[in-house]
């Protein structure tokens, strides 16, 4: 096996670096790997040294590199919408330098041998760190138990049947139970199949005059409420996927009154959008859960602001524009995301630097149990980095890294674009255009 | 242009296609039921669902107004060979359409058709969402039958939730100033319906004294699955037209359905006999209006 190349030094100068004691005007020093100095002014290289390379940041807010909680990446089984290279290049356009990858595959992740095949891939792309989530029941089916221990074995931490929801509670709280013993995170798509049943948007005013089935936002609610018990039964550290519903806020805000182990994230789609943008029956407005009603957005931007909802979390689900391409109630459910997730919260919560990097990398990381991403720019912590142009105006379109181009931001001026990504102390993206990822090596990572 | 939706539509405009229907009416009416008005355009016929009466009324439409018809029916076709809905409307305008009137099982079919297309589309009923030509003949109908809708009083029965026509209707007919109910039992109500211009009841037999018209729609009794009444009879007993209540209706009062009718269940069987019940006459005015349709979307083309 040849040595990896020696990671580039870098200097990162006239950005506003995001330190554990917050924003900073100062170089960041970029060393093996490593974040090796933060300060104003620090020297350059001198002339001739082509060992450190310059980099200019000013004006940009340098923060830890993003941490996606909920990505769908579509490989193995589905790679005519997306595949590892093509989300891991999405991802480092959009900042992201780790991505939890969904398990609803074909097949499904849910033994030891695919999480291996997806975080391999991941490494060998080089271009994010590819964290696979595992399902927690067989196939996803939601009869017994996936293979946990061996999941577990593979670097698995999160647990999901994502894209459904785990519905028999008797499983689930075995489930909760089994993984409690380990400390790993039951995460779920928490919608009531019989309230869901048949559903393509938000049900509400505008679904009754489209004449198109509602998804009640009692599905949600309900499921979250059924949930919440059991986690508090079990002890079980229990995850909110894409919180879409007013009610669920409430409900994940009590439990953590009580003191409960349960976080939750909510989608840049969730908090731009309402039903009222399903008017026009595009398809690209379609995802589950869908876009709700003003009150259920405030409800998740006020969340966001106040921690209630611990992670923006994409939910990037590429589809090939074919299929997208078709009348809204047959169209599949899903948008594009990681490229715009950063502007498109930024826009969306109209919020500092500090929460935003929260919200997107720093609470994510710890969520996933991923010690060495999101971490505020100090000396030593690992060169995962993300800068962004704070109050850049611009307007997202294709071309996009991602094979889909099913986003729905495509077209809307949003602020705060998403300049520099550094993963593994390597330069990634740079000015709109992914720079050639690293392998790296076995076991690197974790 | 295209003709997609009542919602919305000024009462101006509704009132204009009513009157050239009239028109139409009358030269329907001659020895020689034809006008050369669209002599050299094509209108394609896509019906991706089901469709006898609609159909054919469109297609009779088009004919006397002389313009060429190319068909398409959905079952056999190349869309059940997988070809896209995209691939299907855009291999039709190849073939020199110059209009598309669509049915689809799908909310919004025809409005993406019009944006793949560019063409005028006429939609002809679209999932539960609308299906506006069915609202104008039968506001055709009513104005016809009392002179003008200002004041009407039109009670519309049954499964509004999944009705297509019953969204069109109570656009068509409000706008043209009546006073529209809609009755049903609370799982066949829309969900949200703030700010239509109806009230909803599921009390039929409080409205019906002071209805002027009765219009009934299709239960579907084919819908499996999911449950939103208990039985047909039940239904029957709280909301079918039966004997007993068309009696207790105002003299001058109508009643329609739009077909296909499920005789025993919304309407009983003598009661769609009775001279009142104006169903012959709802299939006679679809091609009148539906001529004024596609003469207004291509009437400034040729």
């Amino acid at each position: 096996m040849t040595a990896p190349p020696p990671a580039p030094a870098y200097l990162i100068t006239g950005g506003t670096p995001l330190t554990p004691d917050g924003p900073v005007a100062a170089d960041v020093a970029l060393r093996d790997g490593r974040v090796a100095e933060v300060g104003p002014h620090l020297p350059r290289p001198a002339d001739g040294d082509a060992s450190v390379e310059v980099v200019d940041a000013t004006g940009m807010v340098v923060g830890p590199g993003l941490v996606d909680l909920h990505a769908h990446l579509r490989e193995p089984g589905e790679e005519w919408k997306e595949d590892i290279a093509s989300a891991s290049a999405a991802a480092a356009a959009g900042g992201y330098t780790a991505l939890v990858a969904m398990p609803n595959t074909d097949p499904p992740v849910d033994a030891g041998h695919l999480a291996r095949y997806v975080a391999d891939r991941g490494r060998t792309v080089g271009l994010a760190e590819v964290v696979p989530a595992g399902c927690v029941t067989g196939g996803g089916a939601g009869r017994g138990l996936a293979r946990l221990d061996e999941l577990w074995e593979a670097g698995v931490r999160i647990f999901t049947d994502d894209g459904r929801t785990v519905a028999d509670a008797g499983l689930l709280r075995r489930a909760m139970e089994y993984i409690s013993d380990r400390g790993g995170v039951i995460a779920q798509h928490a919608e009531d199949e019989g309230l869901a049943a048949g559903g393509h948007m938000h049900e509400g005013e505008v679904s009754s005059l489209l004449g198109i089935y509602g998804l009640p936002a009692a599905a949600e609610t309900a499921t979250v409420a059924r949930d919440l018990i059991l986690a508090e039964m079990t002890g079980a550290r229990y995850h909110v996927q894409h919180v879409s519903a007013a009610a669920a806020v409430h409900l994940i805000r009590e439990a953590k009154g009580k003191g409960l182990p349960v976080t939750a994230e909510a989608a840049p789609h969730h908090l731009a959008f309402t039903d009222q943008d399903v008017k026009g029956m595009d398809p690209v407005f379609k995802m589950y859960p869908p876009l709700r009603s003003a009150r259920d957005r405030a409800a998740l931007r006020e969340a966001v602001a106040d921690g209630t909802i611990d992670a923006v979390a994409t939910d990037h689900a590429p589809h090939a524009p074919h299929e997208k391409d078709v009348p809204f109630e047959e169209a599949p459910r899903g948008a594009a995301g990681l490229e715009t997730a950063l502007a498109a919260a930024r826009t969306a919560l109209e919020t500092d630097p500090v929460t935003l990097f929260l919200r997107m990398s720093v609470s994510p990381a710890a969520i996933a149990g991923l010690s060495h991403q999101g971490q505020w720019i100090r000396p030593g912590a690992p060169a995962n980095l993300a800068a962004v142009a704070w109050d850049e105006s611009w307007t997202p379109g294709p071309p996009y890294h991602s094979r889909s181009v099913n986003n729905p931001f495509t077209g809307r001026s949003l602020t705060g674009r998403v300049r520099l990504t550094f993963y593994r102390g390597r330069l990634v993206f740079r000015d709109g255009r992914v720079l050639t990822g690293s392998p790296a090596p076995a076991g690197a990572g974790r | 242009m295209s003709f997609l939706t009542t919602e919305g539509l000024p009462r101006a405009e509704l009132e204009s296609l009513l009157d050239l229907a009239e028109e139409f009416q009358q030269v329907l009416a001659r020895p020689i039921p034809k006008v050369p008005a669209l002599q050299g355009a094509a209108v394609a016929l896509m019906f991706f669902e089901d469709s006898t009466r609609t159909r054919l009324s469109f297609e009779r439409a088009a004919r006397a107004l002389s313009a060429d018809v190319i068909n398409f029916a959905g079952p056999g076709s190349a869309l059940s060979k997988g070809e896209s809905l995209r691939d299907t409307a855009l291999a039709l305008r190849a073939m020199g359409a110059d209009l598309m009137t669509v049915r689809h099982r799908a909310a919004g079919a025809p409005r993406r058709i019009a944006e793949w297309t560019g063409l005028p589309v006429v939609n002809a009923g679209d999932g539960a969402h609308q299906h506006p030509t069915q609202a104008l003949l039968d506001s055709f109908l009513l104005r016809r039958r009392f002179g003008k809708l200002d004041g009407l009083r039109v009670v519309i029965v049954g499964d509004i939730r999944h009705s297509r026509v019953a969204r069109s209707n109570m656009f068509a007919f409000t706008a043209l100033g009546a006073q529209v109910t809609l009755a049903a039992p609370r799982t066949l109500q829309p969900v949200a319906y703030r700010g239509w211009p109806v009230t909803v009841t599921d009390r039929l037999d409080d409205v019906l004294g002071e209805a002027d018209a009765v219009y009934l729609l299709r239960i579907q009794t084919e819908r499996g699955g999911r449950s939103v009444f208990p039985s047909l009879p039940e239904y029957t007993a709280r909301f079918g037209l039966t004997r007993r209540r068309f009696d207790a209706l105002p003299p001058e009062s109508v009643v329609l359905h739009p077909g296909p009718m499920n005789r025993g269940v919304e309407i009983e069987d003598s009661v769609a006999g009775e001279e009142r019940a104006l169903m012959t006459e709802q299939v006679e005015a679809g091609a009148a209006v539906r001529m004024a349709v596609l003469f207004r979307l291509l009437g400034g083309r040729l």
